[in-house]
């Protein structure tokens, strides 16, 4: 398999084949004695050169992230021969941006209305978990185009609060 | 001894107390609102009775329905745990009026505890060391100038009825005062509808150790040693260890015989905590008394080898005290990470949300009360502290290095934790060196962030792909034209495990 794989947004060109003899795998063209078994669903073991490592993969809100001991990296994997794969998700500052819920928690205060102009990194919405309330701020000036969640309503991590154009 | 009891508390606490139950052969009663449902906490009791709504106050606050519970099942004693109904006279004295043994101390003794103006003059009478300042609250800003040019300033506001911050003011100069006080009043007023607010000497940069103390309803009242509890954040405890690095024999036992003197001037009974500010030339003066089993009560465990939990049934049920205070004996040291579902790159804001995957560590010296579970979904509506890992080692160095070696076991995966906080302290220098005070946590958090990544991002890389062919569950990004199938990826791992069983064989 031959993979595009992006780690805390550097791109690195994977080839990584499993056959009885073991593993094969060149990272950008370099080739790598590995070995890998995984686990348990989300857990790694990687063997390279002698030395180990456990790497957990947890996806959260933000993307996938794997976890290298203790250190984390962003993660993206993708297939060079998909064309969706390719274009990715990636973020652009023109258009609508959609405010999403960081954490589960209750919507206490909407206090922009929808049509009204901000600014980039204004408030727009406090949302409270475990009784500490967190502002939602807008990605980029412009005019709020729709507050999806009013007040009092309960919002899950990923939930769309509001949209920004 | 009682044959049932109700623990009227949720999360790891309340584990903790239905361990104990089960080690003692007692019957163990939960209660749980409609989000802990399928908490830890229901799984490990004997019994589970549903006490109400999310919100504290229909549910753990809510006095009338837990004593319902408790006269439905059958509990002879209720354990209130830390926090929610722990510190309140009115609740244990409707217990009292239940014909329910409320383990802890009298309503009596708690009400003194719960006013700090009341608490002060008693002590003073006891000969009980306080900060300099008055024992009552503060008719004018004028009085209030007076007594702060009589102690020197800066000075400290303080309510009455406080705690948790909530209506302290500090003051530099003579200026700032009838402001302060003003504010004070005002905030103290809204926290605790009591408006009384008095004056102390600022002690600046102070340590904050506490000395545990047992009583039984016998007469017997002593120490068992203190716990450092310097390290905190928003006016919360972080991390504690025992013993302190400051205290030496002389020191603790000095302490202790004035938090056994606090105790008996409150004619206290049960696990307490006496709370003291101790300034750099380490003089100490009482704070407050804690008239409950305090969270980071395990270092206490560790050090001295008791079970408070199980000391505390006992006391309730009317045994006395199994051994005298020359038999206490203190033995190696203990350090307690308080894991909260806070996430570190927001400010240490809630994170609550469902586990997705939980590793956790064990090993030499590690002790974990924890009361998440892998697949748990940690609710919104309470404090969001987790678990407990402490550490125990012969001295500090090695339960400092065993902590840290099984903070780097322990994931907690899907939510964010406080995890990556603990490395960072328990590798900080001033840390090592004891160099500890209330001001400490903040100062670390200013500084730049000392834990740098090991340099894995192709370790990272390889194991992506792994992952998308091994456990290609939503690894890939796009429209899924990932040529290996979830069967393929069974049939791999599977043939891993034969040869890794060939290899043994040989071995």
């Amino acid at each position: 398999m031959i993979y595009d794989v992006i780690i805390d947004g550097k791109g690195y060109r994977l080839e990584v084949e499993w056959s009885e003899a073991g593993w094969r795998c060149r990272l950008d063209g370099r080739e790598i004695q590995m070995d890998a078994v995984l686990a348990r669903r989300d857990v790694l073991s990687v063997l390279i050169g002698g030395k180990a490592y456990e790497v957990k993969r947890e996806h959260t809100a933000t993307g996938m992230h794997l976890w290298v001991g203790s250190d984390r990296y962003l993660a993206e994997v993708r297939d060079p021969r998909s064309l969706r794969g390719r274009r990715g998700g990636d973020a652009d500052e023109k258009g609508p941006k959609k405010l999403l819920a960081p954490m589960p928690g209750k919507v206490v205060r909407v206090l922009i209305g929808e049509e009204q102009a901000v600014e980039a990194g204004q408030s727009i919405l406090v949302v409270e978990a475990m009784k500490m309330q967190n502002e939602i701020k807008s990605p980029k000036k412009g005019t709020v185009q729709k507050i999806v969640a009013a007040e009092g309503a309960n919002v899950n991590a990923g939930d769309v609060l509001a949209i920004v154009e | 001894m009682f044959k049932k009891i109700l623990i009227a508390n949720r999360g790891e606490i309340a584990v903790r107390v239905i361990r104990a139950c089960r080690e003692l052969g007692i019957i163990s009663v939960a209660v749980y609102s409609d989000v802990d449902r399928a908490s830890l906490h229901v799984r490990k009791a004997d019994e589970a009775y549903h006490i109400g709504m999310p919100a504290a106050a229909e549910s753990y606050l809510n006095v009338a329905k837990i004593l319902d519970v408790a006269k439905r099942s059958g509990a002879e004693a209720i354990h209130p745990g830390y926090g929610f109904l722990s510190e309140n006279a009115k609740f244990a004295q409707a217990c009292g009026d239940a014909g329910v043994k409320f383990i802890g101390p009298s309503p009596a003794s708690m009400d003194m505890m719960g006013s700090k103006t009341r608490a002060r003059q008693e002590l003073e009478k006891a000969g009980v060391p306080v900060v300099p300042g008055t024992s009552k609250g503060l008719e004018s800003a004028e009085q209030g100038e007076q007594i702060a040019a009589k102690v020197g300033y800066p000075v400290m506001l303080k309510a009455a009825a406080g705690g948790g911050g909530k209506g302290m003011r500090l003051v530099h100069q003579p200026e700032e005062l009838k402001s302060a006080l003003e504010a004070a009043q005002s905030e103290a007023e809204r926290a605790f509808g009591d408006r009384e607010v008095y004056i102390e000497k600022a002690i600046l940069n102070p340590r904050h150790i506490e000395m545990q103390v047992l009583a039984d309803e016998h007469g017997n009242t002593m120490y068992l040693g203190e716990r450092e509890c310097s390290i905190q954040r928003r006016h919360q405890k972080v991390l504690e260890e025992s013993p302190s690095p400051i205290v030496n024999a002389d020191m603790r036992q000095r302490m202790g015989e004035v938090a056994v003197r606090v105790a008996r001037a409150a004619r206290y009974t049960n696990a307490g905590t006496v709370e003291f500010l101790v300034d750099q030339a380490r003089n100490f003066y009482f704070l407050e008394m804690n008239t409950r089993l305090q969270v980071e009560h395990p270092v206490t465990e560790l050090i001295t080898g008791q079970d408070l939990v199980h000391l505390q049934i006992q006391i309730a049920a009317g045994e006395k005290l199994p051994f005298r205070q020359e038999d206490v004996c203190i033995r190696g040291h203990a350090i307690e990470c308080r894991i909260y579902a806070e996430d570190p790159d927001n400010n240490y804001f809630p994170s609550p949300g469902k586990i997705t995957l939980l590793l956790s560590p064990s090993g030499p010296g590690i002790r974990r009360d924890s009361g998440m579970y892998e697949g748990w979904t940690v609710p919104i509506d309470y404090d969001p502290l987790l678990a407990k890992l402490i550490g125990y080692g012969t001295d500090r160095a090695q339960a400092i290095s065993r902590l840290t070696r099984a903070l780097h076991e322990y994931f907690v995966g899907g939510i964010k934790t406080n995890i990556s906080l603990f490395r960072r302290i328990l590798t900080d220098a001033d840390f090592q060196a004891g160099k500890v005070d209330t001001g400490y946590l903040d100062r670390l958090l200013k500084s730049k962030p000392s834990e740098v990544k090991g340099g894995h991002p192709e370790v990272a890389a390889i194991a992506a792909g792994i992952f998308a062919i091994l456990d290609p569950a939503s690894a890939v990004v796009g429209n899924g034209t990932l040529s290996a199938t979830p069967g393929n990826g069974h049939r791999i791992a599977a043939s891993g495990w034969k040869r890794a069983a060939r290899v043994e064989g040989l071995g």
